[in-house]
């Protein structure tokens, strides 16, 4: 789950991670008031969106207006603020669709000395958190890791007791940081570190990471994404969830319990699995089609799972023929070919629907579709399947 | 022969009176693995469906000689039931829960350095040894008795695989799911490893998807170490770079993680590719023609 750079500087506050002073602010005046209570002589007013690369991109509405503006005074506070409220910002992350803005961030300024980088992830490889710094503040850090990997520094977290004082200062040290600089570097990332496993984060990332003139470090911007298996033990994160922010389609399927994922295609899935639910998707791809989703309604999928799932394939104007592919394991075909009929009654099934049934009862089940009178195309492989919905296409 | 599971196991189920833990430890006892009991915190003592119930796996395994556990805990409790089962001496420890959090797995992980239990998963359909000892989810009857070991990270993928080796007479030795989780107990070099030492199996199937570099790392362990055939097939060809496809580890980022970089590396050890997911078993046909 992502949250907006205000809420998770809040919650670096709480932790005492030090954050520059700022307000959100949901209109002109509001902003005006934030800078006020800033105190100026400069504040900076940043559009809250999930995406990144807010500095560079640009508003539809106001080509020459940047995501992240300085300001001078309350009075420019509130007018770029409610050139940026309501607007559609576009960055390198968005798509060409952009993000609409509802609401900014006005952030007192820093005297900044340096910028740097600082990102804390779950590293596979060594089955734990990682914190990765570097020397280039600002910069994509995928861009650095292709160009410059030597310029990134990596520590390995151990999980149960944190990052450790000499792992800090051994970064510090190597960044050449001196002075009082030293000391407030190794509070920053060991509280950092502590925040990201107490929150149970899956990301984040602090870029850039300030040095101040005072030698004082500071999260100027900040990135989190929680571990959504994690949620349950964190419930004040609820409300911090942006719905506006995610795809319709996907909120409701995730609230049926349902994987989802839309895509561009016009080939609808429907499939017990991830592993199977991404080769139906690969397959249709093989065969010529383009898949319009993933789509894994699990192992234990019910009538009401599996009919929200045809409704919401068949919400996407998009699509032009279903597949549906199951391999019974502990879920018998039957139960499918049951709940499968029982959608097609509810929802109304209006493009060409292909099923390809295996595993157990698949007998039974396939005759229920059989006799049932709907018009579903049978098929008896993977790749039967896969040729049939992409020849139905064309019917 | 074969690996981790045979017809001497003896397992236990932690979370054996749930409802999927009790219908999965009746379907393994039914397919003919040695179910010996299970465990639910304050139900000890009681008995479902003619299994004995204890309050912890370590009366579990003093009362019942169990060397295996098939955890069925919800998400919330899973970290601590995989810690218990290894603190009672437990062997093999496969966890089925999906969802747990990562950090979880992390301190678990970071615990059970220096201790012999395996763990296998989370988030994984179990390992089954056709005509001996199933432990876990998957339907037993599409099973034959073999010699081709199958690793895979993903549930009904491994299933449609093992479909197509017995519709073509090929039969298993072990299939072992090792989870879709980023986090997980045993990997594909883990498992790799004792395929290519048991001398029961003369070739490998291996199913991976998109994310991390687990493929990657298997395919130079196959060119360094594994004399047997491989076949392979990966998933995934098609998710979009950045989203999460289901499972929590199954994600492209960085440009790290795609489905062609795993196939050509796999390719470049000499691994049979299978292009389509309905070529898995044909794959594993034309490694096994392919021996030297």
């Amino acid at each position: 789950m992502k949250i907006h750079e205000y809420q998770a500087k809040q919650l670096l506050k709480a932790a005492g991670v030090p954050v520059p002073p700022g307000f959100v602010a949901r209109s002109g005046a509001e902003a005006a008031e934030a800078f006020t209570k800033l105190g100026g002589p400069i504040a900076v007013v940043k559009s809250q969106i999930h995406a990144g690369g807010r500095g560079k991109g640009r508003f539809k509405e106001h080509p020459d207006l940047g995501g992240v503006k300085l300001v001078r005074s309350a009075e420019e506070a509130s007018q770029i603020a409610t050139q940026m409220l309501g607007s559609t910002l576009v960055t390198i992350q968005t798509g060409p669709a952009g993000k609409q803005v509802s609401a900014v961030y006005v952030e007192g300024g820093l005297e900044i000395a340096r910028e740097l980088y600082l990102g804390v992830v779950v590293d596979r490889d060594v089955a734990g958190p990682v914190l990765m710094i570097s020397s280039e503040g600002g910069m994509d850090i995928e861009e650095v890791a292709a160009h410059s990997p030597e310029k990134i520094l990596k520590e390995k977290i151990d999980v149960l007791a944190g990052l450790h004082g000499f792992q800090a200062r051994k970064l510090a040290f190597a960044l050449g940081l001196e002075g009082n600089q030293i000391k407030s570097a190794e509070s920053f990332l060991q509280k950092m570190v502590r925040f990201f496993i107490d929150s149970d984060c899956s990301m984040a990332e602090i870029n850039p990471l300030v040095l101040t003139k005072s030698g004082e470090m500071f999260a100027l911007d900040a990135k989190v994404t929680f571990d959504s298996n994690a949620l349950y033990r964190h419930k004040n994160y609820e409300p911090l969830r942006d719905l506006s922010e995610e795809d319709a389609s996907e909120v409701r399927a995730t609230t049926a319990g349902l994987s989802f994922v839309k895509l561009d295609g016009n080939i609808g899935c429907l499939v017990n699995g991830a592993g199977l639910a991404m080769s139906t998707m690969d397959v249709i791809k093989l065969h010529g089609g383009e898949p319009a989703n993933f789509l894994d309604v699990g192992g234990g999928a019910n009538v009401d799972q599996v009919t929200e799932a045809f409704r919401i394939i068949l919400g996407d104007p998009n699509v032009k023929a279903i597949l549906v592919n199951i391999f019974g394991g502990i879920m018998q075909c039957t139960t499918i070919a049951e709940a499968l009929l029982i959608a097609y009654e509810k929802v109304g099934i209006t493009v060409p629907l292909v099923v390809r049934l295996e595993g157990s009862q698949v007998e039974a089940g396939r005759k229920m579709l059989d006799e049932s009178g709907r018009r579903i195309i049978s098929a008896t492989d993977l790749a039967d399947a896969a040729t049939k919905v992409v020849a139905s296409l064309g019917a | 022969m074969s690996i981790l599971v045979n017809k001497h196991t003896k397992v236990i189920c932690q979370g054996i009176t749930g409802k999927s833990g009790l219908f999965h430890s009746q379907k393994c006892r039914e397919y003919g693995t040695q179910m010996v009991g299970g465990c639910t915190p304050g139900k000890g003592g009681t008995t479902v469906d003619g299994f004995p119930v204890f309050n912890t796996v370590e009366e579990a395994v003093r009362k019942t000689g169990a060397n295996a556990t098939m955890i069925f805990v919800p998400p919330p409790g899973c970290g601590d039931a995989i810690l218990e089962a290894a603190d009672a001496g437990i062997e093999l420890i496969i966890a089925i829960t999906e969802g747990t959090p990562v950090l979880d797995m992390a301190k678990v992980k970071r615990s059970l350095e220096g201790k012999p239990s395996r763990l296998i998963g989370p988030n994984c359909p179990g390992v089954i040894t056709p005509g001996e000892c199933k432990i876990g989810i998957m339907p037993g009857y599409i099973h034959l008795p073999g010699k081709t070991g199958l690793v895979s990270r993903s549930g009904t993928l491994t299933y449609e695989a093992v479909w197509q080796l017995s519709a073509l007479g090929i039969g298993q030795s072990t299939c072992v799911g090792i989870g879709g989780d980023p986090v997980n107990g045993t990997n594909f070099i883990d498992v790799l490893t004792m395929f290519q030492n048991d001398p029961n199996t003369d070739s490998i199937l291996l199913m991976g998807e998109i994310g991390g570099n687990a493929e990657e790392k298997a395919a130079a362990f196959i060119k360094e170490h594994v004399t047997k055939p491989v076949a392979a097939f990966i998933a995934g060809r098609t998710a979009p770079p950045g989203r999460r496809m289901g499972h929590a580890g199954a994600i492209i980022s960085g440009g790290g993680g795609t489905a062609e970089g795993k196939i050509e590396a796999l390719r470049s050890a000499g691994v049979e590719i299978a292009e389509s997911p309905a070529d898995m078993g044909k794959a594993l046909q034309r490694a096994l023609k392919n021996r030297k």
